[in-house]
Order: structure tokens, then C-alpha cells, then sequence
């Protein structure tokens, strides 16, 4: 017997973009149907594979700031017209060159200042690797930011910033109370494409140089200090999404 | 001023979308530093009519620039694949045999060079989708095809890239000739 199903039921199924009802009709269609229970399988595993081949490649490091040095040289950029961008080709190289100055400085400056001590990365990444586990990941879970932050009150003697990312691409999922080195922090999920960030927030007691970054057991890290908070933020995702994610923050 | 303000929200509300930008860039092209050329190249245009964009989905409007940028420059190269004659032609019958199963074994590079063999209507559809995460919606946004267009795509280009895995030395002789 021949299945006469429209294939595209069972991709947009898969894609989970069939409405309640539609989904309902294709599952108990599937019951019966063993040509579309082993064409989901196939369209499961080759979705599995593309997983696992990890295709996505992100920007490289320096086309950030070569972008970013082109609109600091086009000032009207908005307003001016393609043919007229080659006049602001050298001074986008000198911007570049300053910017690139700029950076080498304090990434030097950087190094040189007070570093987020290595006992409390270990903490914030096994912390990080336990929240992973099945069930551990957000005491409330949630995409609202009006949701999470009140409910951190009352259990913190302070009140974390739950900004909305969505926007920049960190759809938030929730938060929870997590312990490092013996504290209670707060600690803020958002997801990145198909990785978890984790955000734990502290009360500042030691100065932290305000930006630091690095990599441990895998995984990237980025420290930064706000409004008498430090942040710590942790996942498998790419520094370069790290670093978003902090400007972000530092921005809301 | 209005220039800083504006350049300011370009900075937050689209630039965080570069990561996306260079990687659908770089499938459809095939080619990094094309890749990195074009993507430079759309951004900065993106910047020149953001005065366009005021609130919505910020990464669909700049992947849909960065599409646009992609087609213009294979189609300056001479890559251009006629894309409508490829939509017309009628969608295969599925079989599913215990082989295309056991593509979930495939390496990476494998995988990579079976997209990168795919016609850019059905390559950008699967990036979108699996490797970016888009929904239907914003596919249909980003490539300017009706929902229906993008469900058949996305379907037709699951079922070629899993004939390119599973039969790659067949694919190479036909280029071959």
C-alpha cells in the first residue's frame, strides 16, 4: 500500500510548524503508515547528522572591526550613496588602524590587570556543566523577563538585571539560585542557536578587571563587572557570541 | 546627533546578527573569503538603508540583504544556476532504504561538500533551516518565496542532499564528464 500523503506535512511536522491540530492529524495518520514512520526516521537522522557535522561557521575575528571601522569612516553612512564610498577609503584605513591600536592597547592593558581568579572559572564552569544535566537547568523556567525577575526576589540580597536579548539573538529561558565556592548567585539562562548560556550574577566583593574572557575544559568564559554586580557568562557557544552577549548587557 | 543615535542602534540591533550574515554568505558561496567580501559588502549596505528598517525581525532584514548581496555575486561570476527551471521540475517519489539511514554516520567534510554540490535555492533553504535555525516564516521573508515555495524546497532539498551522501562517487563521475 502507497502512502498519498503530501510529503511537505511530514518536513513541516519535523519542523515542528504544524499548528495543534495539524500535528494531531499527521501523528495518527503515522500509526498506520510505516512508509511515513521510516521517512521521519530518515529525515530524523539526517537532521541528527547536520547536527553533529557542525556546519556553522562564524564571522571571522577581524571582520567585526573592519566593518565597524567603515561606518565610523562614513559618519553619513546612512544617508550617502554607494559611488560615493571610495573618498572614505583612507580614512576607514586610518580609523582601522586606530581602532586596531585601540584594541592591541587593551587587550595588553588587559592582561596586565586583575584577572577573575581561576578557583571561582572552575566553579562557574562545573556549575555550568551540572546545570546541564536533566532537570537542572532553570528553577524558573521561562521566556519572560517579567516572570524571572521577580522571582529572584526575596531569595538573593540583591536584584539581578534580567535584560531581553531576543532581540540580539539570546532568547532568555529562564533563571535560577545556583552556589559558587560556598555563595548563593543568581544565575540567568539564554540560549544561543541550539547552545545554553549561562549568566551567573554575584554581588562584587573582590575588583575584577571589567572585561576577561578565556577558555576552560571546552568551554568559553567572559567576565565583566556592572552596576557593583559581577557577571560571569559560560556555554560552548563562540567567544565571539560571548562577547555580544556581554555587550549586550553592558548596554541594557 | 541623529547620525550617532542611528549609528548606535545599527550596532545592537543588527550587527549581532553578523555571525548569521557571514555563515549563509559563506554556504551559498561556497567560498570564505568571498564570502567575506560580500558579507562586508551587504552590511555596509544594510547600514546605508537602515533608516528603511524600524522595528521587526532585525535578522531576517539583514540576512535578506546579504541573500540579495550572495545572488548578485554569482550571478557576476557566472555561477548562476537557473533556479526557476529547477523548481519546475516535479518532485521525486522518496524511498527510503536502510543506506540513506545510516547517514547519520557521515563526517563533516562529507557533509559540507554534499550542500555545497546542491543548486543555492535548495542549499539556502537547509542553511536557513538546520544550520540557522529559521523558522518557515522567516525563510520565506529572507528569500522572498511563498510559505508553500519553502516547504517544497526545504523537502526537495533533504531528499537531494541525502542522494549526494549517499551515492558521492556517482555525483563526482557525472561532474567529471
Amino acid at each position: 500500500m502507497s502512502c498519498d500523503l503530501d510529503k511537505t506535512q511530514l518536513h513541516a511536522y519535523l519542523d515542528v510548524e504544524l499548528d495543534a491540530a495539524g500535528a494531531a492529524h499527521f501523528e495518527s495518520h503515522m500509526e498506520s503508515c510505516t512508509e511515513c514512520q521510516v521517512a521521519l526516521a530518515g529525515e530524523e537522522a539526517l537532521r541528527r547528522s547536520i547536527a553533529q557535522a557542525d556546519l556553522y561557521e562564524p564571522a571571522p575575528a577581524g571582520l567585526r572591526q573592519k566593518i565597524v571601522g567603515q561606518l565610523t569612516a562614513d559618519p553619513q553612512g546612512s544617508r550617502r550613496l554607494l559611488a560615493a564610498f571610495g573618498e572614505w577609503r583612507w580614512l576607514a584605513l586610518a580609523a582601522c588602524l586606530v581602532l586596531a591600536a585601540a584594541l592591541g592597547w587593551r587587550m595588553i592593558s588587559q592582561r596586565s590587570s586583575r584577572e577573575l581568579p581561576d578557583a571561582v572559572v572552575a566553579a562557574v564552569v562545573d556549575a555550568h556543566l551540572r546545570s546541564l544535566q536533566p532537570g537542572h537547568l532553570a528553577d524558573v523556567p521561562s521566556s519572560d523577563r517579567h516572570t524571572v525577575k521577580p522571582w529572584f526576589a526575596g531569595r538573593l540580597d540583591f536584584a539581578p538585571p534580567v535584560p531581553d536579548l531576543s532581540g540580539g539573538g539570546f532568547p532568555l529561558m529562564g533563571g535560577r539560585l545556583d552556589v559558587l565556592n560556598g555563595r548563593t548567585v543568581a544565575v540567568l539562562v539564554y540560549g544561543r542557536r541550539a547552545h545554553i548560556v549561562n549568566v551567573f550574577v554575584w554581588k562584587a566583593e573582590m575588583p575584577v578587571s571589567p572585561r576577561r574572557s578565556g577558555q576552560r575544559q571546552g568551554y568559553q568564559w567572559v567576565a565583566w563587572e556592572k552596576g557593583g554586580l559581577s557577571f560571569c557568562a559560560v556555554s560552548d557557544t563562540s567567544a565571539d557570541d560571548l562577547q555580544q552577549l556581554m555587550q549586550l548587557f553592558l548596554k541594557d | 546627533m541623529l547620525e550617532g543615535e542611528d549609528r548606535a542602534r545599527f550596532e545592537a540591533t543588527v550587527l549581532p546578527h553578523l555571525d548569521a550574515a557571514f555563515n549563509l554568505a559563506r554556504w551559498l558561496l561556497a567560498n570564505r573569503a568571498d564570502a567575506q567580501d560580500v558579507t562586508q559588502e551587504a552590511v555596509l549596505r544594510a547600514y546605508r538603508f537602515f533608516h528603511t528598517f524600524r522595528t521587526g525581525n532585525s535578522r531576517a532584514w539583514l540576512l535578506q540583504i546579504v541573500r540579495n548581496s550572495c545572488y548578485t555575486w554569482l550571478q557576476k561570476k557566472d555561477q548562476w544556476e537557473d533556479v526557476e527551471e529547477l523548481e519546475e521540475a516535479s518532485l521525486p517519489v522518496e524511498r527510503y532504504s536502510p543506506e540513506s539511514l545510516a547517514v547519520a554516520s557521515s563526517e563533516r567534510k562529507q557533509l559540507a561538500d554534499a550542500l555545497e554540490r546542491l543548486p543555492p535555492a535548495f542549499r539556502e533553504v537547509l542553511v536557513l533551516r538546520e544550520i540557522e535555525g529559521c523558522s518557515y516564516k522567516e525563510i520565506a521573508a529572507i528569500t522572498g518565496r511563498p510559505l508553500g515555495t519553502v516547504m517544497s524546497s526545504l523537502a526537495r532539498a533533504r531528499s537531494q542532499l541525502r542522494d549526494a551522501l549517499v551515492r558521492p562517487s556517482q555525483v563526482e563521475a557525472h561532474r567529471e564528464l
